[in-house]
């Protein structure tokens, strides 16, 4: 995919020292690709019901929510930025969906006011994080109960069900001749998007150099805070959207819908090889973690694995993916100590 | 690097919500359809053998909770009784959608039957009709799932068993004589109030005109509250005979306050509680009957109402009759519920026999 982190500076030595190849073969989101081929042809040789047409639109289908949010998280993310009120703004559009529905509303009317509300839950967290200067881990955590807490004020513990069959088939049926449900293909089309975004547009490249050194950004002429700003509505806005698609995809509307989601969806991106210090990563690579991710789980689920083992399976793949980066750059670092100490060849 | 023009985006978002208001999909305008449930299939045929090797899995709220692995282990020994094979799978969290993707990956798996003790009765529907679509037989137990979803629900307990007996059970301890109190948990529970209703109605039999129930207090199944309750009808009514609460908090807060005080063997506590955390107050005299379902029997029937439905000895329908072992001949009843019967009464000897 494309280069990383262009803003990031690197003594030129330390890129002539590795071959460009091998580079590129020990970067992480090719390694997660591989994994992802290596577990799907395992899957498929060793388990018979894995590559099922059936079999994978589900697992498709159970990741829409997760794959979705995960865009615009790998943006922020990039930008040194993270998200965690994410799963909340879908439980509370979730819950508001739900409310309004029984009250009567129209489901045209009421799915643009949840995005609205999405990117009103967004714009908050953006200027609390840019106009306060606060570091935006502390404040979506703030946000995140604040969200959910406002969800079960809507719907209380009630749960409301009962939503129009066509607008249900819209979030579980498969594009026909596919076995790609219909939100997974919107996250294919918007993932598009967010990789030519990211790595082919002067706003990718300002990204990655706010991650990278945000001062440096700043004086740099790029627009930071509002950069991140905007970051945060589209967060919002696609977590309510996912809102919406959970709340018809289960069929149930409620205020604990999608608990915890967040840290699927921040497991996802770190998978795909995007570092959480920001400036590096790239979209390929955390498309791979969110496919790895699911199929992995379901081949898990589809051999009897219990519960605790595949929680330990995916914990484990999670720190090696944060871990293996770092070796490799300690390993390079110290290789170029080496030979710069070695007497030149004359 | 030009302003994204937020207001602009905002505005024109706003002015899409106020076009689209106007007619759409609304709850009013879609018609009720749901009645078209799938259904396993075919006529019953009540002396069809149980099949063989039958494939069940029990998709408990979530695993690794001690009540529903008692549950759960019994319909597995039981689904051995009939050569079957039982497994238990499940979330490590009880929220309303994790059991999706296991239900998904059973209907892969093409089991014959999938026992489900449904998180939310709604969300879990949409898979449920998939595997009933695919000849799956699916018996809700513990917890039900929306009526057209699954073929029968196994109702641990029937309210009107449970406060009829509860009075019954007094009555023997005290000899049917003399004043009770009710503690119950918060003043509108709705399963609390139902029992407490047919205690009231029980009480109004001729066998038990010399028992008198002088006051319904509320512990809001809060420990310390009970126990405050508890010490609070004793002073009020020295000469109370019977303390019955329909809870497992407040039957074991009351059982508390009164083994440590000069009740004890005068006031005699009953209601519904767990062997666990009754045992010692059950050893120590406080207490010598007490009643609960026996969660094994739940298992062990979900599995048999299983096995009936995948051989083809019953659909669901009401009326329908199944064999469960060593619990005998079953009914259904009414939304195809099969009641699981009266009550557990535990005592000091067989309490050792149960942990939960």
């Amino acid at each position: 995919m494309a280069p990383e982190a262009p803003a990031k500076t690197r003594a030129p030595a330390a890129r002539a020292a590795a071959p460009r190849g091998a580079a590129r073969l020990v970067r992480w989101d090719v390694i997660v690709t591989a994994l992802l081929i290596v577990v799907f042809a395992g899957g498929a040789l060793g388990t018979s019901d894995f590559a099922t047409g059936d079999n994978l639109s589900f697992a498709l289908g159970d990741l829409s929510e997760i794959a979705l949010i995960a865009l615009p998280m790998t943006l922020l993310v990039v930008a040194a930025e993270v998200d965690l009120s994410v799963a909340s703004v879908l439980g509370l559009c979730s819950a508001l969906f739900g409310a309004l529905w029984n009250a009567g509303w129209a489901i045209e009317t009421i799915i643009p006011l949840l995005i609205l509300i999405g990117a009103l839950g967004g714009l908050v967290n953006g200027l609390l994080v840019t106009r306060l200067g606060l570091p935006s881990l502390a404040v979506t955590i703030g946000t995140m109960t604040l969200y959910r807490g406002l969800a079960y004020v809507v719907l209380g513990t009630k749960a409301v069900a009962q939503f129009p069959q066509n607008y249900a088939d819209m979030a579980v049926k498969t594009v026909p001749g596919t076995p790609i449900p219909y939100p997974f293909a919107l996250f294919v089309v918007l993932a598009i998007a967010t990789a030519i975004v990211l790595h082919a547009t002067g706003l990718g490249r300002a990204l990655f150099a706010i991650g990278a050194q945000e001062e440096a950004a700043f004086f740099a002429g790029i627009r930071v805070k509002r950069i991140k700003l905007l970051l945060f509505v589209v967060s919002g806005v696609v977590a309510a959207f996912a809102g919406a698609v959970y709340t018809l995809r289960y069929g149930s509307a409620r205020a604990d819908n999608g608990i915890g989601l967040e840290l699927a969806v921040i497991a996802a991106v770190l998978l795909g090889g995007v570092d959480f210090d920001g400036g590096r990563g790239t979209l390929g690579g955390v498309v791979a973690g969110v496919l790895l991710i699911g199929l992995l789980r379901n081949l898990l689920m589809l051999r009897d694995v219990a519960t605790e083992i595949q929680s330990i399976v995916t914990g484990l793949l999670l720190i090696v993916s944060v871990l293996t980066p770092r070796i490799v750059a300690r390993v390079r670092e110290a290789r170029r100590h080496h030979r710069g100490s070695l007497p030149a060849p004359s | 690097m030009k302003k994204p023009p937020l207001a602009a985006v905002a505005l024109a978002a706003v002015l899409a919500v106020g076009a689209s208001a106007c007619g759409g999909t609304t709850k009013s305008s879609e018609a009720k359809d749901n009645g078209a449930a799938a259904t396993s299939g075919g006529k019953a045929n009540p002396n069809a053998p149980i099949k063989k090797n039958l494939k069940l899995a029990f998709l408990p709220k979530q695993v690794n909770n001690p009540y529903e692995t008692i549950v759960d282990n019994a319909g597995i020994a039981g689904a051995k009784e009939f050569g079957g094979q039982a497994k238990e799978v499940g979330p490590s969290d009880a929220s309303a959608s994790s059991q999706i993707s296991y239900l998904n990956t059973l209907i892969q798996q093409r089991q014959d039957a999938i026992l489900i003790a449904a998180n939310d009765p709604n969300a879990v529907c949409g898979p449920l009709k998939q595997a009933m679509s695919r000849k799956i037989a699916v018996v809700a137990y513990d917890s039900d799932a929306a009526k057209e979803c699954r073929d029968v629900f196994i109702n641990q307990a029937s309210s009107e068993e449970i406060g009829r007996s509860e009075v019954k059970v007094m009555s023997d301890l005290i000899g049917g004589k003399g004043k009770i109190a009710i503690l119950s948990a918060t003043a509108n529970a709705t399963n609390q109030n139902t029992w407490i209703g047919f205690m009231k109605d029980e009480l109004k039999k001729p066998e038990y005109a010399g028992i008198k129930l002088v006051k319904v207090a509320y512990g809001d199944d809060d420990d310390q509250k009970s126990f405050q309750q508890t010490q609070g009808l004793l002073q009020a009514y020295p000469d109370l005979k019977g303390i019955i609460a329909p809870t497992t908090v407040g039957i074991a807060a009351a059982a508390r306050y009164v083994s440590g005080s000069k009740y004890k063997g005068t006031v005699e506590v009953s209601g519904l509680g767990t062997p666990d955390q009754m045992r010692k107050f059950v050893k120590d005299g406080t207490v010598s009957k007490f009643e609960l379902w026996n969660p094994g029997d739940l298992g062990y029937l979900a599995s048999y109402a299983a096995a009936a439905l995948a051989s083809g000895q019953i659909t669901g329908a009401q009326g329908e009759t199944f064999k469960a072992g060593r619990l005998g001949e079953r009914t259904i009843g009414k939304d195809g519920e099969v009641i699981l019967g009266p009550p557990t009464v535990f005592d000091k000897s067989n309490i050792d026999n149960f942990h939960f």
